[in-house]
């Protein structure tokens, strides 16, 4: 198994150890917040383990995806605040 | 009666029991008549049919009566709409039926002719023009009818607001409290009190008939999904051609495509209708027809994240038309139940109705169709 | 499309009080299923340590498991019970039915979030909620990082966050200093406790414990935290900060047990000396019973998984002192890390309290129970249904939660025509 995996996160590559997940490579480009309240804040993850859905995003063309509990693959397309 | 009953010393003009979205109504319209009024409901405010259903204002066509109390309804609702506040989440997204087939498209030129010579604008749509407007049903559709004067709105907040107005002009809430007797001059409490009044209400939907069990109202269970948010999925409320055969069957449990897109984004899907189970649990087999059957309009619909479930009751009659006036035995109690699935449309044509009768005053509509007294033995449709 | 599994002994749960049961089940000879909605086994106190443990008794379990002949079912969430004798379960390709005769309930605990002003900015985390992060992935290294809360896990959660690199200039325990010592004083009754209580004292040289002391506000510009405002027996300061890890305590996830007809008390799911529910074959184990720790989690699991796997009385007795002793230490740690009437204080009146619906606290106060707050403010109809939100306003409020239905966890539209239970699948109950 390869010790690193690529994918890309609103269009730009990034790279991470593997078995991180996507809630780690979104953070590896800089990111705090992931997505956007109903009221227009912004949001990032908060219980780290799939219980409060602040960390919603989309993975290849899925919405409201837990980045927290979704291991990385290769070429994955993530896109915050979706 | 031709004027407006005197004030007792003790005891309000008006105890309506059942703060859902017909009591609510009514509360606010007999406090604008300048009745006192007290509110009695046995949780918080809309916790019945009005909390579980889809808070639509839709004109229906089944028949004369129904037309009638929807249709003067929805005018009612559309003079409100711009005092109601954002909460209600107002929605003029309007509504398409959906015609699979042939036979359906002639219902939906039956429709449409119906509708026109009543003065209600609809816009008949061919498959094209359908697949236009809504991407996402599957396609292999004949077309269907638009209906743009159709709303949506997040009832308990419409009810609550009817409450905060009557509350504003006088009207007593009491909530968390149970009425377990009724009579014409006020209603006895599960807590010993006895609230007196010149004339009671029952609109307690589904248990109006623990208060009067010779109603003839029967529970009938629906099933809701609600999705995560997922804006512009459908733009309109989409309901199949089916749906009325459904609303209006005696026996069978049925299940017919209704979804609506909810100002969040969210999609509420629909419908079931089920008699004879009165627990609040989920019947998988009925879910599961509900679902597919929604699959098959909107097969995109599959993969959406669905957050919740649930079930209500709807007040179903035995004509499918509300009771609206006065009970058989006492002319001082009233009934304002048996709504089925339009009680939000419905409730304030039923409210200025109730109010119109008990003032003696003129009504928009005939209130023939809505009297509790037809069901009398021997009457008319007994 | 419906996968069809059939165990005798089900196991909800891949923290160490599942796997301990999940062991013991299938050493004796059982066929058994784990279920977990992670990738990986481990819960949140192992978490990232199946690959290559390093807590002892981590590595112990761990290796036993290996061993184990069991079927283990990652990224698995529990959706739904049609019938007694199966659980429906989502693992976002397919539904999964899952019959069983035996059920161990190992659901272990989530943190409790309380609202406060600016709480919602990113960077802004649960204590053991910034730990997950960074067992997933995510770099903490010369990250300026605040601990805050409640409980002995704002300790581990310091050291470890350390240990990666962290900066962690203190930790902030709302608990007062007097009840803090006398749970220390305490640990004396639990000499492992004891030993690691000074392992992680050790460890934690440098970062000041302050007990007495709680987040009143955090501070930040428009993406991300920047500060906490600290109140502390009268005085208020700003501490800057990268990362705020604040959790006010665990609460036990008792959806699926309440779900499933458990009897529930306090919170928590009501068991016997065997770890039975009120619920014929159906146990359940670890913090989901009472929050206590690693200790009692493995000597619950281990009961639950003998006497599922029909193990006779007397293989259980090495056990039931050791349970007695975990079930005390339980106790003294609700005891003294409780939460303070203060904290009821904390929110301002525009302060968020439900995140999925932005419902604020001024919204919710004219509410008499959550029933009513929920429909008509929208507060607990979001996807976390109710989760976050409704450990708050219980503190904040007193409200009890509505009864809970099914899905469980949201679940794909589908999935929800697709969860019935084919007649040959309803088993009855022994």
């Amino acid at each position: 198994m390869p010790e690193a995996i690529t994918l890309s996160v609103n269009g730009s590559e990034v790279s991470v150890p593997t078995g991180s997940m996507v809630s780690a490579a979104i953070s590896a480009v800089g990111d705090t917040a992931f997505r956007t309240s109903v009221q227009g804040e912004p949001r990032g993850p908060l219980c780290g383990m799939g219980i409060c859905f602040e960390c919603r995003v989309c993975i290849d063309g899925v919405r409201h995806v837990r980045a927290c509990q979704r291991l990385c693959q290769p070429g994955m397309q993530v896109i915050t605040h979706d | 009666m031709s004027s407006a009953p005197s004030h007792q010393s003790t005891g309000a003009d008006v105890l309506i029991v059942g703060a859902g979205i017909v009591g609510a109504a009514c509360a606010a319209e007999f406090t604008r008549a300048g009745l006192s009024t007290v509110i009695v409901d046995k949780g918080p405010v809309s916790t019945g049919a009005t909390a579980a259903g889809m808070g639509q204002i839709v004109v229906m066509d089944d028949n004369e009566a129904e037309f009638a109390l929807t249709n003067y309804s929805q005018q009612l609702w559309n003079e409100l709409a711009d005092e109601l506040p954002a909460t209600v989440d107002w929605d003029d997204c309007g509504s398409i039926w959906i015609a699979a087939d042939d036979e359906e498209m002639q219902e939906v030129e039956r429709k449409h002719r119906f509708y026109s010579e009543r003065g209600i604008e609809t816009e008949i749509l061919d498959a094209a023009a359908l697949e236009k407007l809504e991407p996402n049903l599957r396609r292999g559709f004949c077309g269907g009818l638009r209906v743009s004067g159709d709303s949506v709105i997040y009832s308990p907040c419409a009810a609550g607001w009817f409450i905060e107005q009557a509350c504003q002009r006088g009207a007593k809430l009491r909530l968390g409290q149970k009425a377990i007797e009724l009579r014409g001059h006020g209603a006895l409490l599960e807590n010993g009190d006895f609230l007196q009044a010149d004339i009671t209400v029952n609109a307690a939907g589904s248990w109006a008939t623990e208060l009067m069990p010779e109603l003839p109202i029967r529970p009938r269970k629906g099933h809701l999904v609600i999705t995560d948010r997922y804006p512009g999925f459908i733009r309109h409320q989409l309901v199949e051609l089916g749906y009325l055969k459904s609303a209006h069957s005696v026996t069978t449990d049925s299940v017919a495509f209704n979804v609506q897109p909810r100002k969040t984004g969210q999609l509420l899907i629909g419908s079931s209708r089920q008699y004879d189970d009165e627990t609040r649990d989920i019947d998988p087999d009925i879910l599961k027809r509900m679902i597919d059957r929604a699959l098959e309009y909107l097969p995109g619909l599959a993969g959406l994240s669905a957050i919740r479930t649930w079930t209500g009751f709807r007040a179903a009659t035995p004509d499918s038309q509300p009771l609206i006036g006065p009970s058989m035995d006492d002319e001082h109690l009233f009934v304002a139940s048996g709504h089925e699935g339009l009680g939000i449309t419905t409730s304030l044509g039923t409210a200025r109705l109730l109010v119109d009768q008990v003032l003696g005053r003129e009504s928009a509509i005939p209130r023939e169709p809505y009297l509790p007294s037809r069901f009398r033995q021997g009457g008319a449709d007994a | 499309m419906i996968d069809r599994r059939e165990f005798d002994v089900l196991i909800i749960g891949a923290g160490p009080a599942g796997l301990a049961a999940a062991c013991c089940a299938a050493e004796a000879g059982r066929r058994v299923g784990v279920v977990d909605d992670n990738p990986t086994a481990g819960g949140q106190i192992w978490r990232g340590e199946q690959g290559k443990p390093t807590q002892p008794a981590a590595v112990m379990w761990f290796e036993r498991l290996r061993k184990a002949k069991l079927e283990f079912l990652p990224g698995t969430r529990i959706v739904g019970h049609p019938t007694n004798g199966v659980l429906l379960a989502d693992d976002d390709q397919k539904l999964l039915e899952l019959k069983y005769n035996k059920l161990i309930l190992a659901t272990g605990a989530r943190e409790r979030f309380l609202p406060f002003p600016g709480w919602t900015l990113p960077g802004v985390t649960g204590a053991g909620g910034l730990q997950a992060s960074v067992k997933s992935g995510m770099s903490i290294a010369g990250r300026r990082v605040v601990v805050a809360g409640s409980g002995p896990l704002l300790l581990a959660v310091a050291a470890y966050l350390r240990r990666a690199g962290a900066i962690v200039p203190l930790i902030a325990e709302q608990s007062p200093r007097g009840r803090v010592a006398k749970f220390a004083a305490g640990l004396l009754a639990h000499p492992a406790k004891l030993t690691e209580a000074a392992r992680l004292k050790w460890e934690l040289r440098g970062v000041k414990y302050l007990t007495d002391c709680w987040p009143a506000a955090a501070g930040g510009d428009d993406d991300t935290v920047k500060s906490v405002t600290l109140h502390r027996r009268g005085r208020t300061w700003q501490e800057p900060c990268d990362f705020l890890a604040c959790g006010f305590g665990l609460v036990p996830n008792i959806e699926l047990p309440m779900l499933l007809g458990c009897e529930i008390e306090q919170g928590k799911v009501r068991v016997d000396d065997g770890q039975r529910t009120t619920v014929n074959n159906v146990y359940a184990v670890g913090e989901v019973t009472g929050i206590g720790g690693l200790a009692h989690a493995l000597i619950e699991g281990q009961i639950a998984g003998l006497a599922a796997a029909g193990e006779k009385d007397a293989a259980l007795h090495f056990l039931l002192f050791p349970r007695r002793s975990a079930r005390r230490f339980a106790q003294k740690l609700e005891h003294a890390f409780r939460l303070r009437d203060e904290l009821r204080q904390l929110p301002a009146a525009d302060t968020i309290v439900c995140r999925c619906e932005d419902v604020r606290f001024d919204q919710l106060t004219q509410h008499r129970s959550w029933r009513s707050a929920k429909l008509h403010t929208r507060c607990g109809m979001g996807p976390c249904q109710g989760r976050v939100c409704g450990a708050a306003t219980e503190f904040l409020f007193g409200w009890g939660m509505d009864s809970v239905r099914p899905p469980l966890y949201p679940v794909r539209v589908e999935h929800l025509a697709e969860a019935t239970v084919t007649p040959e699948s309803s088993s009855d109950v022994d």
